[in-house]
């Protein structure tokens, strides 16, 4: 019988199945940033604890640092500089790289851990961040962890896990006009909830996804875990092959030869047995955005906010009256149209070079309406310069948007910037959970290319009539 | 670690789907690099009246007279799905919760709550809801009894206020369900167990893991 990607990974990891029935499982990267990495760092020398193999282990300030233009280590964060300080220092002390806060390879870990070839197929790389799962993108085993598991990789090298069932997700078909990735995943999270991964490992394929690029494959890896999937992940390609090559961490030489040819093994067997298999059709998949307080919330732009479900349980009933009552919408009312008060293009999820060209080619000789604070906060420094480089700054900028150094920023409120009390957003993250991005902040999750077009609009767009 | 065997408390409903670890714990209230402190952050744009202030907000139930001491939540599916942050499961220990019962759970947080002594037991969205309706009779009197020895959860009519496990008397028992976990995981809890010294007695494992791996892999070495 053949064996999934996953369990071919998983095998190679396996250092011992352990007696109370979990698996000991080495673990190749371990990448922290200052927000949940300092508490591991400081936590494991308080006892007087080692990290083994600290050439294995990467961090970056994303979180907590600010994303304003000639930012240092004061936050807007109420004792934000304390986690920057705490992570510098540890990260001193452990012997740990560490892209700090105005190192040119700063940037959001699941956006630097790629581009800089960090992250490589076949290879498990964990970090205490729960999109970690986008780095699957790359054909790894990629998942986020707690501090107290982090603590665990770094004095040991290898994590206790109890296996995961394996789920495909095939998409089929093409993308329609002006449908990508983000809508891809957000269409499978609103079709089958966001618990519909529970308990899974998931191996996206099919024509649809072969078709994305890599930057479009972390971006839908990325919300595995809205899907509440234990990871996510993408066979590795040529694309992943070519993607790689070059990149600073990458192996380079006679190595490189050798890893591309592991690589090229990485993939299912045609015999391999899922334990579920969920087919899409990507003709069904329109731009996506969301209405409620939960990523399952999902649906089409042109679609009308929705009644609660036939046959729904109490428990179901309750989610859709206070999704309703949170983002001050009634069922029938259509998405499209909807006034905005603000626009997000940032995040883990879509702040990538691809992500900013599609947005710029939108906002390209158009305005931000009036009353929309609109922000573009670039995934990585690297990200940042190429983008300018290539003259799309001038372009959000002339448009009306902000134009900001490298981070999560927005993406979430930690007490400093946020987009108001009871804002409305439309923003290219991945939580519209309550107060996620500012206090009451009523979030709704779409493409940027969908941002662009809602900022331009001033409401919530149909992309494909700005393309 | 703290050691979970049996525990048997008040049991506050908290029945909505897909309860988040940002409600759970918001990052605003996550102020120090420590995992303490974060008790009296714990569900604070629920709790509070105000986004950054402490005034009770009389509609949550944990503010409630009748759900006091509360030591188990009742909750919906997928609870403490999102953001991994560990400070979710701090937030709940220092708030004095020992387990949470619910259909399903976020992956990091599971995993995080066996990592700090908190149970996470899985029950049907029936058995959860039966809980809750018994629960809301009297939760002072109508407690909730979790056995991790022997997987299961009951409850009782008790008219006398017991908190001795002798209450655990099946004849006053009205409803009982048993749960499943995993041996590792249920192993982790009864004994209280430190994941990473229990790992290090397989060092020399490791190590000769480590050799042979950079050998096959080298370019991951």
């Amino acid at each position: 019988m053949g064996r999934t990607l996953f369990e071919k990974i998983w095998q190679h990891h396996l250092v011992e199945e352990l007696d109370d029935g979990a698996a000991l499982i080495y673990i190749d990267r371990v990448f922290l940033h200052e927000r949940t990495g300092s508490i591991a760092l400081k936590s494991l020398e308080a006892d007087n604890r080692q990290v083994v193999s600290p050439e294995h282990v990467f961090c970056t300030m994303d979180h907590i640092v600010d994303t304003v233009v000639g930012r240092d280590d004061n936050t807007k964060v109420p004792s934000g500089k304390n986690f920057i300080l705490a992570t510098r220092e540890a990260c001193i002390d452990a012997n740990i790289k560490l892209f700090d806060v105005n190192d040119p390879q700063q940037g959001i870990v699941h956006v630097v851990s790629p581009e800089l070839g960090i992250v490589q197929p076949g290879a498990t790389l964990v970090c205490p961040d729960s999109h970690t799962c986008s780095q699957g993108a790359l054909g790894a085993l990629a998942w986020g962890i707690g501090s107290s598991e982090a603590e665990h990789a770094l004095a040991t090298k290898t994590l206790r896990v109890s296996k995961p069932k394996t789920m495909k997700v095939n998409f089929n078909g093409e993308l329609g006009f002006g449908v990508s990735a983000k809508d891809m995943i957000l269409h499978l999270i609103g079709a089958y909830s966001a618990a519909g991964g529970a308990g899974y490992v998931i191996e996206f394929a099919g024509s649809a996804v072969e078709a994305l690029d890599i930057e479009g494959r972390l971006t839908l890896c990325n919300m595995a875990v809205e899907f509440s999937a234990f990871s996510g992940l993408v066979a590795p390609d040529e694309k992943a092959i070519a993607y790689l090559k070059g990149r600073e961490y990458a192996p380079k030489g006679d190595l490189w030869q050798q890893a591309v040819a592991f690589w090229q093994s990485l993939f299912s067997d045609e015999q391999a047995q899922f334990d579920k298999t969920i087919e899409i059709d990507c003709a069904d998949i329109s731009p996506t955005i969301t209405w409620g307080n939960s990523p399952q919330h999902a649906c089409s732009v042109n679609s009308l906010v929705p009644s609660a479900q036939a046959g729904a349980t109490q428990n179901q009933l309750k989610a859709f009256y206070r999704a309703y009552e949170y983002m001050d919408l009634q069922p029938g009312t259509a998405l499209k149209g909807l006034p905005i008060g603000a626009a997000f293009i940032g995040s883990c999820t879509n702040s990538r070079i691809s992500d900013l060209r599609l947005a710029a080619k939108v906002l390209k000789g158009r305005k931000v309406a009036d009353n929309v604070n609109a922000i573009c906060v670039p995934g990585s420094t690297t990200v940042k310069r190429q983008a300018e480089a290539e003259g799309l700054d001038k372009i959000f900028i002339e448009a009306g948007f902000e134009w900001r150094e490298a981070g999560c920023s927005m993406c979430f409120f930690a007490g400093g910037e946020s987009f108001g009390y009871r804002q409305r957003v439309v923003t290219s993250t991945n939580r519209n959970f309550e107060s996620r991005q500012g206090p009451e902040t009523r979030s709704h999750l779409a493409s940027p290319a969908t941002v662009a077009a809602s900022a331009i609009a001033g409401c919530i767009a149909d992309v494909r009539e700005y393309l | 670690m703290d050691k979970f065997t049996v525990h048997q408390g008040v049991a506050a409903p908290m029945l909505q789907i897909n309860i988040d670890t940002d409600a759970i714990i918001p990052s605003r209230e996550m102020k120090l690099v420590s995992k303490q402190g974060l008790g009296e952050g714990l569900f604070a744009g629920w709790r509070y009246t105000l986004p950054n202030g402490r005034e009770p907000s009389a509609d949550f139930v944990l503010n409630q007279a009748q759900y006091k001491n509360t030591s188990i939540l009742l909750a919906g599916d997928n609870f403490g799905c999102g953001s991994s942050r560990e400070h979710a499961v701090w937030a709940l220990k220092e708030f004095g919760i020992k387990a949470v019962i619910a259909p399903g759970f976020g992956s990091i947080f599971y995993h995080n709550c066996i990592r700090n002594g908190i149970l996470p037991v899985v029950l049907s969205n029936d058995e959860v809801l039966a809980l809750a309706s018994h629960v809301d009779k009297d939760p002072q009197a109508c407690k909730v009894n979790i056995n991790l020895l022997e997987c299961y959860v009951s409850a009782f009519n008790t008219d006398h206020q017991s908190t001795e496990l002798e209450a655990t008397d099946s004849v006053n028992e009205t409803l009982r369900f048993s749960f499943s976990i995993l041996p590792a995981q249920q192993t982790m809890l009864l004994e209280g167990l430190d994941g990473i010294a229990l790992t290090l007695k397989s060092k020399s494992n490791i190590a000769s893991f480590k050799q042979a791996y950079q050998q096959q892999y080298p370019w991951l070495a």
